[in-house]
């Protein structure tokens, strides 16, 4: 579904990103987990867009995602829900949900996404007049996934859904991606909470200072060395 | 100082009422702007006064009022698409000061050109609507009717921008700038609309102004400077807070000027605002951060 091949970003003169290569296929949910600062967060703005990579390849179903511009990436069937949610705050909860179904191909099918959306979060059905940025953290949450869902994607990015909420939350939010990834949804995860997220993914990266350091399947990278004494504190 | 609790008091309030509907309308565009591009169009007045004699010429080459009003709006409609395009975009990530230096050297391309084009005489587009009477008191028209188109222009663009898509983006747009293509936006067309929609207000605001005031090149600076104290005063960027202000500073104008001088009530106005932006600096109305 999605490829990367020896992709290059960098931000100025500063590169984050070295030769990264991985690929996510259709129904998995993998994860990519490493060090604050260690490019997890740019990985996902190249792929959606919000970075310009500035080597290699990319492609989602075969489609080159280098040569489009950012706005029509979403198009490809990638929804990206952003580090710390990004919202608009001023916003209802329901001109959010509309915000996410803006693109052409998924405004004709707004009122039965909407409908798919609450059903599966009806709590964002109780709030759809409240103002975003006056719900809890795990609500404002499951707004950005529910935003994300209204594009109507193949692939869903999500980029450390449980930073910044407490521990009872965080279990919440986990629970919400493994909701939608019964749902049928192919997931790409980055996450610090190492323990948690191996238990959602099926497979998963590593990456360190830029690079892919080891790849393998979630109970490897749970066994694994460089996992455990950096990120376990095993 | 001639003032008492009558009947003549009372008109001047609700005449202040009438003009804060076109004060309105001429913040509005000038805050929808701000809000959504970050950037100040100190030239706006400028526009309005380029709608003016379009509508002038239109109507004096033979079209009816009402296709002069509605060509004048397309007019500048389009002139602030260019006004972005040419001029805005090239600016966009440039300091604030330079972004206020170019739209101010609009603002005198536009009165210069106007003075070559168009001359230096005052020119009235010669529609006159009569008033009525009420209790002793007389409200024109004119003033009537540009308070109640004023107020449907402004119902209609908040229609716009809570019921469409495009609207709900102008929004959101303000909000968060960044995560825009992750929605399938393209804040360039979203900018450019905007720019459009803040012509096109300027537009009808010019199709009120003309059935009102005479039509000349510096028309601008009349209006200029008030409606932009309107828009700080309201918090520039907020448009509910424009529309409050408003109201406030017209019946300074209105009041201030039927007790004394009409000079006065501008001059009053004005002093208001210096002290309310010393009090509150931000604005009466907290703009959102």
């Amino acid at each position: 579904m999605l490829s990367l091949t020896n992709v290059d970003a960098a931000y100025g003169s500063f590169q984050a990103l070295f030769g990264v290569s991985m690929r996510v296929e259709a129904g998995e949910a993998v994860a990519v987990i490493g060090a604050n600062g260690a490019g997890k967060t740019t990985l996902l703005r190249v792929i959606s867009g919000l970075l310009p990579a500035s080597g290699g390849d990319m492609t989602m179903d075969g489609v080159s995602l280098r040569t489009i511009a950012p706005h029509r990436i979403v198009a490809t069937g990638i929804a990206h829900v952003p580090e710390s949610r990004r919202l608009f705050p001023q916003l209802s909860v329901e001109a959010n949900l509309k915000m996410g179904a803006y693109m052409p191909a998924a405004r004709a099918r707004y009122a039965e996404r909407l409908d798919y959306v609450y059903g599966l979060f009806p709590r964002l059905k109780e709030r759809r007049g409240q103002l975003a940025g006056t719900m809890s953290g795990g609500e404002q949450q499951m707004c950005a996934i529910g935003r994300a869902l209204m594009s109507g994607p193949k692939l869903v990015l999500l980029d450390e859904p449980s930073m910044g909420l407490a521990p009872v939350v965080v279990a919440q939010v986990f629970e919400l991606v493994r909701r939608i990834r019964a749902e049928g949804y192919t997931v790409l995860i980055v996450e610090q909470n190492v323990q948690q997220v191996l238990k959602v993914a099926d497979r998963a990266y590593l990456l360190e200072v830029g690079r892919i350091k080891t790849a393998g399947t979630s109970a490897e990278l749970l066994a694994s060395d460089d996992v455990r004494r950096a990120y376990m504190g095993l | 100082m001639d003032c008492h609790l009558d009947i003549f008091f009372l008109e001047a309030v609700l005449n202040g009422v009438l003009l804060a509907g076109l004060l309105a309308l001429l913040a509005l565009g000038l805050n929808l702007v701000f809000g959504v591009i970050d950037v100040v169009w100190i030239s706006y007045a400028e526009l309005v006064m380029v709608g003016m004699y379009g509508i002038y010429y239109a109507h004096k080459g033979g079209a009816p009022f009402l296709v002069a009003a509605v060509l004048g709006i397309v007019l500048v409609a389009v002139a602030g698409a260019l006004m972005h395009y040419l001029v805005i975009r090239p600016v966009l990530d440039q300091p604030p000061i330079n972004q206020l230096l170019v739209t101010g050297g609009v603002l005198f391309f536009l009165q210069a050109a106007a003075t070559m084009a168009f001359g230096v005489e005052f020119r009235s587009i010669g529609i006159r609507l009569g008033s009525v009477n009420a209790f002793d008191m007389s409200f024109a028209w004119a003033r009537i009717i540009t308070f109640g188109v004023a107020i449907g222009g402004i119902l209609a663009l908040w229609l716009f921008l809570t019921r469409t898509y495009m609207g709900t983006a102008i929004r959101a747009i303000s909000q968060d700038r960044q995560i825009m293509p992750l929605m399938g936006v393209d804040a360039r067309r979203v900018y450019l609309v905007t720019s459009a929609i803040g012509g096109g207000l300027a537009g009808l605001a010019a199709a009120l102004m003309v059935l009102q005031y005479d039509i000349y090149p510096q028309i601008g600076l009349q209006f200029g400077p008030l409606v932009f104290m309107i828009c700080v005063l309201g918090g520039l960027g907020n448009m509910i807070g424009g529309f409050v202000a408003a109201f406030i500073i017209s019946q300074f104008i209105a009041v201030g000027g039927s007790c004394m001088a009409t000079e006065w009530g501008y001059a009053i106005a004005f002093l208001f605002f210096m002290v309310a932006v010393f009090i509150r600096p931000q604005g009466l109305f907290a703009a959102k951060s």
